[in-house]
Order: C-alpha cells, then structure tokens, then sequence
C-alpha cells in the first residue's frame, strides 16, 4: 500500500534521512522507531508531503505522490505529534473544516463527523469547543481530524504523548480497530510497550538510515543470543542505537 | 482551484474572528474611538470657531501711536491680546501659556513715523516667542504688520509730528546734492501732503494712514457643493488604515502561531494548492477588515455627520484598502520567524507607514525630501481614496488610479507572500 524506496532530505549539511526504504501493507501497522533526532519525523514528513525529498520515492498503491494537489493525498491521513487543533472551535467545526479539505461535503461530511467522534469517544462533546477539553480528548480528537476522510494509510506521530491510561488503551483500541478494517498503519514512539502491543513490524532508523526492519521476533533473532528470546524491545534498541544521549 | 476547502478555510477564519465577542468589540470601539478623537483636532464638523492665539502686548512707549496699535490687534479675531508688564509677558512666554509678547520699545512711535517719511533709523520691535510654536507667531507676525503700517501711515499724514518732519524734509532737500528734476517732483509729494494735512485739519476729520487694499473672500471648494469639509471623515480614513495594518500585524502573527501549533502539518497534507491556502487567508483577512472599516464610517456617518459622497467608490476604495492590508499581513508572515518577533517589527513598519501616508497629521508638514517618498505608502493612497469618496464630494472616476494602486500592491504582497512562504513543514 505505502512503499518508501531510498529516501533522502538534507538540510544543508546535516543529513536528516539517508536512503530510507519500507513499506506498509494493508491491515498492517508499522512500528517507526529511533532516538531524538533520528529522521523518522522527516520521513513521515515527506511521505505526508509536507517536505519535498532530494530523491527517492513515495508510492500509494503504486502510484508515485506528485505535487501539492495530487489526488492520492487523500489516501493518507495525518496525526500528526502536535495537537493541531483550532481550539477556538468546537469540535464538529474542526472536523467540518479538516472534512471540507478532502472534498466532503453535506450529508457525507456530516455522517464522516459522526463516526469520527463516536469513534473516538467523542460524540457528547462534538459542540463543546476544544480549549474546553482535556489533553487526552484533544489527543483523540487529533486523532478524529486524520481519519475523517477514510484514508488508506494513517501516519500517527506519537499520538500519545502525554495523555493518560485510559485515553490512550482507547487509542489503542482505536488503531486496532482501523487495522482489522484493512487500513494500513505508520505509527512513530518513543515508548516501546505501544510498539510491542500494536506493531506487526518494526522499523528501526538511526541518523537517517533505517537499522532494521523485521518483526519483534525477527529482531530478537538478529540479536542472537546475547539479547536472549525474552529480551524486551527497549533493550533490543539500546543494542542497535547505542545508550549516548542525543539532543 | 477547488472553491469547497477555499470557502471552508474562510469560514473558519471568520468564524474564529466571531468567537471571541469581547475581542470584535474591541476590535471596532478603538479604531472608532481613537478616530473620534483626531477627528475633532482635524477641524470636526470643519465650521468651529477657529482658537485665538495668546499675544501679551508690553507697551513701553505709551505714545498714541503704540495705544492705537494695541487696540488694533486686540479687535483681531484671530488674536486673544493682553496687556502685560515686561517680566509677566516673559513668564507667559516661558510657560507655554502665550505663543508670543511684543515688546513694544519707549520712542518706537516717532522712530517708526521718522524713518517712514525721511527714511532714518528704522524702529525696533522685539518679539518674545515660544520655540514649539511657529506657526503662531508666523501668524502673530503677519497680523501685526498689518496694523502697524496702518497705525505708521496714518501717523505719517497727519498730527504736529508730521508736519515736524515735513517741514525739516522740504529744507533739507535744498541742500540733499539731488538731481534737479527728482527734488522738483519729491517737492511736489511733500507739498501735497503738507496741504493734505492742512485740509483735514480745517474740515477736523480723522487722517487715514495705509491699509491693506484688498479683503480675502474664502470659499470652500470640494467636488460636491453640497458637501463640506468634515473632519471625522478624514480622521476614520486615517485610523481605519492604521487598525487595518494592525489586523494584518495579528493576521500575520495568527499564521505564525498555527505553524507552531502544527496546524499548517494538517493543512498542508490535504491535496491542496498552496494558493488556495494563501488565497483564503487573504479573502478572510480583506472580509474581516471591510467590515471593521464599514462599521467605522457608519458610525462616524452616524454621529459626526461624515458624508459619504460616491458610495461605490466609496465601497471600491474600502475593498481595496482591506485586499492591501490583509496581503500586506501574509508576507509579514511569510518573511516572520515567531509570532512576537514578527508583531514587534511589523507594528514599526506599520506605524512609519501610517505617518508617512498622513493618517495622523497632513503631509504638507514633512520635509520636502520626506514628502516625495509619501507617494509610495499605499496609506497614502488609501487615505487621498477615502477623502475623494467622502467629504471632497469626486466622482468614482477619481478613485481608479488609487483602487488600482491599492490592488496592485496587494498583488505583489500575495506574490511575495507565495514566494517567500515556508512551506516546508518538518
């Protein structure tokens, strides 16, 4: 469904992704993993089309992305790590403007809202002005906003940060719920249990470059036996990223 | 260009505008309020009756002469005139309080008449000014002039003085080394006056001395003759300008701030042109500032009776300065780094073009080399469209090349806003 093949961006002369290839299939939900600083918010960036790669290449369904306006963007939908949200507005509002941008409309755009934040757990507050909700109803809202249109693929930039247990086992339940209906799943953290709950692989990058690429047992086999067969995914990590600290 | 999300991202835009009540209210009562007040110093409704200038008159001399000079200027309508010691007219200088003393010297009135028929030491008369105001005592001083030649004349052609000097003149001449032909017809000119003199005195009547002979009939000259000066109108131009930059500095900051907020991520993955993005900005921005200014001029249509006298152009001129405003605030965002940053320098761009355009004092009062560059302030052109369009009463043909100005300029702000624009979002 998503296919990344030998992405690349630099800024100057810092190299933020070099050469980055992956894929995400239908029904499937891909665990983005690396340390600050690692290029995994550029490569989502790019494949978002909010940056423009040096080369290298995004696909959906085989088709190349091209340009602003290219059809195929509404295949994606994007949460992105800020909560970005008019908080201004209620919460129906912000779901009619971000509905609108992908073309629905009338009876659709208000069907695709309902769903939305029932989906969410939302559909009480759906008049109720978002600076009026907590972090975690923001971060499910967030949420909401990216799969409004139906999209194919979601790419979920660290969607939990700093909500509480219980919005985020019902984001869980939400991501599970869009991968049983076939959707496929890009999903960035920084917090191993998530991916060693919700990932059916694992993409480990590192200074711009993608370290590995398995399941979670295919990685526990490529460590060997140091890392042992319960070894958990966080120390698997510190094995291939190193434990200096990064800005 | 799809026109469903270009509607949508405007809707939003106004509809943010609309939630905070307090902030629309605000929005429309200062520029309405600072407006209100400028109006009134601009000449309001343009009949008042115009402020005398303060003038102490120290009277050292005592002669009948200096008397007919003061009461002369006290009768000016454009002169308050009191009488002062020397010391107490130098404190009401010093303090602000009058713009000018005239001092006048113990002998002026025989210096002054001597030297205007026998052409001797000329008189002095001092003048105490206030530095801050010179265009009082320009004022103070051309009045004056005026009544003192009077006074002077009407001394010279008449009274014991006179016919003093006359006689002197008439045995000097004699002796003066003149060509022949000159000192017959200088002869002549004093003989006459001597006889004039001579005239008035047996028939008792009052000499006359020299006046000013014309009278200035002042007729106000605006497009419409129905129309008066008002200058509420002026004013509202003025500050609606000012607060429709001021908008744009929060337009610009607002953009700004949903980058930091991630929201442009969220935009700018929807399959949309980045023009439309822009574009809907800039009909938000130009929508939100029509309306602010509109409801500005009604009020002051309203309550300060500003005309309106071409409606459309009026409209054309209105759309046309919000179109610059708001477009003028997207490339304030598009060169901006962080909201407050950007506020800060743009609010000292926006005031150096407020005062170069002459939204708060008339231009005529800059600099000759500062004047030429105020063509270039679409404030300028915004305010001269504004003025035609209300109290100078001109047709709507009057305000096409301003409307164009206006519009071109919000052209090339979208341009540049679209070039220079972040629109890579990491």
């Amino acid at each position: 469904m998503l296919a990344v093949r030998d992405l690349r961006k630099s800024y100057g002369r810092v190299v933020a992704v070099d050469g980055a290839s992956f894929s995400v299939e239908p029904g499937q939900l891909v665990g983005l993993l690396g340390p600050n600083g690692a290029g995994k918010s550029t490569t989502v960036a790019m494949i978002a089309g909010l940056v423009t790669p040096d080369s290298g290449a995004v696909t959906i369904g085989g088709k190349p992305l091209s340009g602003d306006t290219d059809p195929q963007k509404r295949l994606i939908g994007l949460v992105p790590q800020d909560l970005a949200l008019y908080e201004e507005l209620p919460a129906a509002a912000n779901l009619r403007l971000f509905g609108s941008l992908y073309g629905l409309t009338g009876r659709p755009l208000e069907d695709a809202i309902g769903s939305a934040l029932l989906l969410v757990g939302l559909a009480e507050r759906a008049g109720d002005r978002v600076k009026t909700f907590s972090g975690g109803m923001k971060r499910r809202l967030n949420l909401a906003a990216g799969l409004l249109h139906d999209p194919q693929i979601l790419l979920l930039d660290e969607p939990t940060v700093g909500v509480d247990p219980q919005s985020r086992n019902a984001i869980f339940e939400n991501l599970e719920f869009l991968k049983s209906r076939g959707k496929a799943l890009l999903y960035t953290t920084h917090y191993m249990e998530e991916a060693e709950r919700l990932a059916d692989r694992i993409v480990v990058m590192d200074h711009g470059r993608v370290l590995a690429d398995d399941t979670l047992a295919g990685l526990r086999e490529r460590a060997g036996r140091d890392a042992g067969p319960g070894a958990s995914l966080e120390s698997l990590f510190l094995a291939m990223t190193g434990r200096t600290l990064r800005d | 260009m799809a026109l469903a999300p270009l509607a949508a991202l405007v809707r939003k835009d106004l509809q943010i505008f609309f939630t905070d009540r307090r902030a629309v209210v605000l929005t429309l009562a200062i520029p309405i309020a600072i407006a209100s007040f400028f109006g009134s110093l601009f000449g309001g409704f343009g009949d008042r009756e115009v402020a005398k200038v303060a003038v102490a008159m120290v009277n050292q001399d005592g002669g009948s002469l200096s008397k007919r000079l003061i009461a002369a200027t006290a009768a000016d309508k454009s002169l308050a005139v009191t009488e002062t010691p020397l010391e107490e007219a130098r404190a009401a200088v010093q303090s602000g309080r009058t713009a000018v003393a005239v001092v006048i010297p113990p002998g002026f009135g025989d210096t002054a008449v001597r030297g205007f028929i026998a052409q001797g030491e000329k008189a002095n008369l001092e003048l105490l000014t206030d530095p801050s105001k010179s265009a009082e005592v320009s004022l103070v001083k051309g009045v004056l002039t005026g009544h003192l030649m009077e006074a002077v004349t009407q001394d010279a052609f008449s009274g014991p003085e006179s016919r003093r000097l006359l006689d002197e003149g008439l045995k000097s001449l004699e002796t003066s080394g003149m060509p022949a032909e000159q000192r017959d017809l200088l002869r002549r000119i004093m003989e006459s006056s001597q006889a004039l003199q001579r005239s008035q005195e047996a028939s008792g009547g009052q000499a006359r001395g020299l006046t000013i002979p014309f009278e200035v009939k002042e007729t106000v000259v605006t497009g419409n003759p129905l129309l008066k000066y008002n200058g509420y109108a002026h004013s509202f131009a003025g500050m609606g300008i000012q607060f429709a930059l001021m908008a744009a500095i929060e337009l610009a900051a607002g953009i700004l701030l949903e980058r930091e907020r991630g929201l442009w991520k969220r935009l700018r993955s929807a399959p949309l042109s980045r023009s439309t993005l822009l574009l809907a900005r800039a009909i938000s921005g130009t929508v939100i500032t029509t309306m602010t200014l509109l409801v500005s001029f009604a009020f002051a249509w309203i309550v300060f009776k500003a005309p309106i006298g071409n409606l459309a152009g009026f409209l054309a001129v209105a759309i046309a300065s919000a179109f610059m405003a708001a477009t003028f605030g997207l490339f304030v965002a598009a060169i901006g780094k962080t909201p407050a940053a950007t506020r800060r320098a743009a609010i000292f761009v926006v005031l150096v073009m407020v005062m170069l355009g002459g939204a708060w004092v008339p231009t005529f009062i800059f600099p000759a080399w500062l004047q030429q560059f105020t063509w270039l302030v679409p404030v300028r052109w915004a305010v001269d469209g504004f003025d035609a369009m209300t109290w100078r009463g001109l047709a709507f043909s009057d305000v096409l090349v301003p409307v164009g100005l206006l519009l071109g300029f919000g052209v090339l702000c979208f341009a540049a806003a679209m070039w220079r624009f972040r629109w890579e979002e990491a």
